[in-house]
């Protein structure tokens, strides 16, 4: 059986990236959010961040 | 004589929704003649040379980089504007951090400040959305992908390994849904009820629920799942776990499906996850025959109400009257006469777009949009209606370097003012979308528009006869009574079914052929 990890059972708290109202809405409906205040990786270097993504998952394993 | 002038901040960003509402304070600046502030993208360096507002500065710029550029009147107007702008930009560095507490800048943050996380709702560009999704995927989350431009092949990996770990990934390019009873983007405050429904349509979901809230009935989940899924390059990978999680949830007495029609083998997959669902099924397949459905032993919806109401039906245990009431319907289009041959159709919903040229094609012959159905013909410029015109005005050639017409009314209000004031033009239909997300008062402003584009051909007596489709509930954030209220001082006729809207429509322009 799809339980997905038992969400349907669970208080919605939300992580919201990219535009701001729409954690504004969610703080309007009491619903808890926490808003990222989101810039591009390695300031917008893309061979930069697939480099910091690779040292990343070096140090996970 | 106009002077130009522009300042690059390295490193700066500002999501697309903020740049674009201060672009549209600078240009309101005494003395501004135009203004682009915005990151150096493709896009908007494009716009600097058709401004002729393009120097040297801007050379080296790249997407990372925020670019302030104004024209005026003269130097110290130009200088003063951006002095301005600097301020609009730290009053929105300030509102992010209302309180002055700190934000996390990334997902990790986030979690350390929110652990309770289980959804994360991502809109930033498109270039950056699979990353940020996969993180949140690998923290165990659940994601809602608002951002569209995010590629085929980086949609099927994350969806894969969403899969495999009974997360869900709705999108990319998913405007509306609602989880637990929480209105999610764009999404509508629905009456939460039995009926689950998964959607690849952010209007038509928006229709579905409000017309769902209407009927009585309420909504358990509602699920978007992106444009794409039920392609057979995605295989409908989200819509099935989507279907078994509604299958397996005791919360869930009815399942309704809205989409364009799936691709074949996908088609194949999903009727045979259907019938071991074990509950009432009620399938709208946009533009489908209704057989094969049926034949599998769903039941199939001609248009969105139809879906509401069946599957409201279904939840509430009694029948349900319709709101295309026939007899009301003749009655409200007994003796119109139109002052003008065409019907023009400006659209923020596609869905909904959609569903009015498969009603009115066949009343209209030919009808012409940027977004055609089958049968239909493509405009050959899409600011520029040809006989029967229904456009989308939310699609991509519409908003590229734009808000969405459902944010921001003024290119549909300026579209608008133009249709109004065409002598050949005779009906005009408009969708009016409420919900979170949506304009606070989009009815005052089509409202104006028309008051003051009719002002000449009402004078004349010749005005265009105005139909508008009202999607929400009076629970939403907009006051709904007073939005209709507001359309009808105007002159408008407002349904609160897109239907009955088309219904109407069809009956006015079939007797003024």
């Amino acid at each position: 059986m799809i339980k997905l990890n038992g969400l349907f059972d669970k208080k919605i708290a939300v992580v919201n990236i990219g535009i701001p109202s729409f954690a504004e809405d969610l703080k309007k409906q009491s619903v808890p959010v926490q808003h990222v205040d989101w810039r591009p990786p390695a300031g917008g270097n893309a061979r930069m961040r697939s480099l910091i993504d690779k040292i990343k998952k070096g140090a996970k394993s | 004589m106009s002077v130009v002038k522009m300042e690059i901040r390295r490193g700066a960003y500002f999501d697309s929704v903020t740049l674009m509402r201060i672009s549209a304070d600078a240009k309101k600046i005494a003395g501004v003649t135009a203004a682009v502030v915005g990151m150096g993208t493709d896009y908007n360096i494009d716009s600097l040379k058709r401004l002729g507002m393009w120097t040297d500065a801007a050379a080296d710029v790249t997407p990372s980089d925020l670019m302030l550029a104004i024209s005026a009147d003269d130097d110290k107007l130009a200088a003063e504007a951006l002095v301005a702008v600097d301020g609009l930009l730290k009053a929105r560095q300030a509102a992010k951090s209302e309180t002055g507490d700190w934000l996390p800048s990334t997902l990790a943050g986030a979690i350390k400040v929110l652990p309770e996380a289980n959804v994360v709702l991502i809109s930033v560009p498109g270039a950056h959305a699979a990353r940020e999704a996969r993180q949140a995927l690998e923290a165990g989350l659940h994601v809602m992908l608002f951002s569209d431009n995010v590629s085929l092949e980086e949609e099927l990996a994350l969806k894969e390994f969403a899969v495999g770990r009974e997360l869900l990934v709705m999108g990319p390019d998913c405007g509306t849904a609602i989880l637990n009873g929480v209105p999610l983007a764009f999404a509508n405050v629905v009456r939460r009820g039995t009926i689950g429904v998964v959607a690849a349509s952010g209007t038509g979901l928006q229709e579905f629920t409000s017309l769902v809230h209407r009927f009585g009935a309420g909504i358990s989940q509602a699920i978007g799942v992106g444009g794409r899924d039920l392609s057979d390059a995605i295989g409908g990978r989200m819509t099935l776990l989507a279907v078994r999680a509604l299958a397996a949830d005791p919360q869930t007495r009815v399942l309704a499906l809205v989409s364009k029609p799936p691709a074949p083998q996908t088609l194949e997959k999903l009727l045979v996850e259907l019938k071991s669902v074990g509950k009432p099924v009620v399938v709208y397949f946009i533009g489908a025959p209704a057989d094969a459905i049926r034949a599998a032993g769903f039941m199939p919806a001609s248009h969105l109400e139809d879906a509401a109401r069946q599957a409201s039906q279904l939840a509430l245990g009694r029948d349900l009257t319709s709101l295309v009431d026939d007899a009301a319907l003749d009655h409200a289009a007994e003796g119109i006469t139109l002052h003008g041959s065409y019907l023009r159709g400006l659209y923020s919903g596609g869905t909904l777009c959609d569903e009015a040229q498969r009603r009115l094609l066949p009343v209209l012959n030919v009808i012409s949009s940027n977004t055609p159905i089958s049968g239909g013909k493509k405009l050959t410029d899409i600011h520029q209606s040809e006989g029967h015109t229904i456009v989308d005005l939310g699609d991509d050639d519409f908003t590229r370097g734009r808000a969405h017409p459902m944010i921001d009314p003024t290119a549909r209000q300026e579209r608008l003012a133009r249709e109004i004031a065409d002598p050949s033009v005779g009906m005009i239909l408009l969708d009016v979308v409420l919900g979170y997300g949506s304009h606070p008062d989009m009815a005052g402003e089509l409202a104006s528009t028309i008051r003051d584009a009719g002002a000449a051909r009402m004078a004349t007596g010749q005005a265009p006869l105005i139909a508008a489709a009202i999607c929400g509930t009076e629970d939403d954030p907009q006051d709904f009574a007073a939005q209709v209220k507001t359309l009808e001082a105007v002159g408008v006729k407002v349904f609160p079914a897109h239907a009955a809207l088309c219904a109407f429509a069809a009956r006015v322009m079939g007797a003024n052929r």
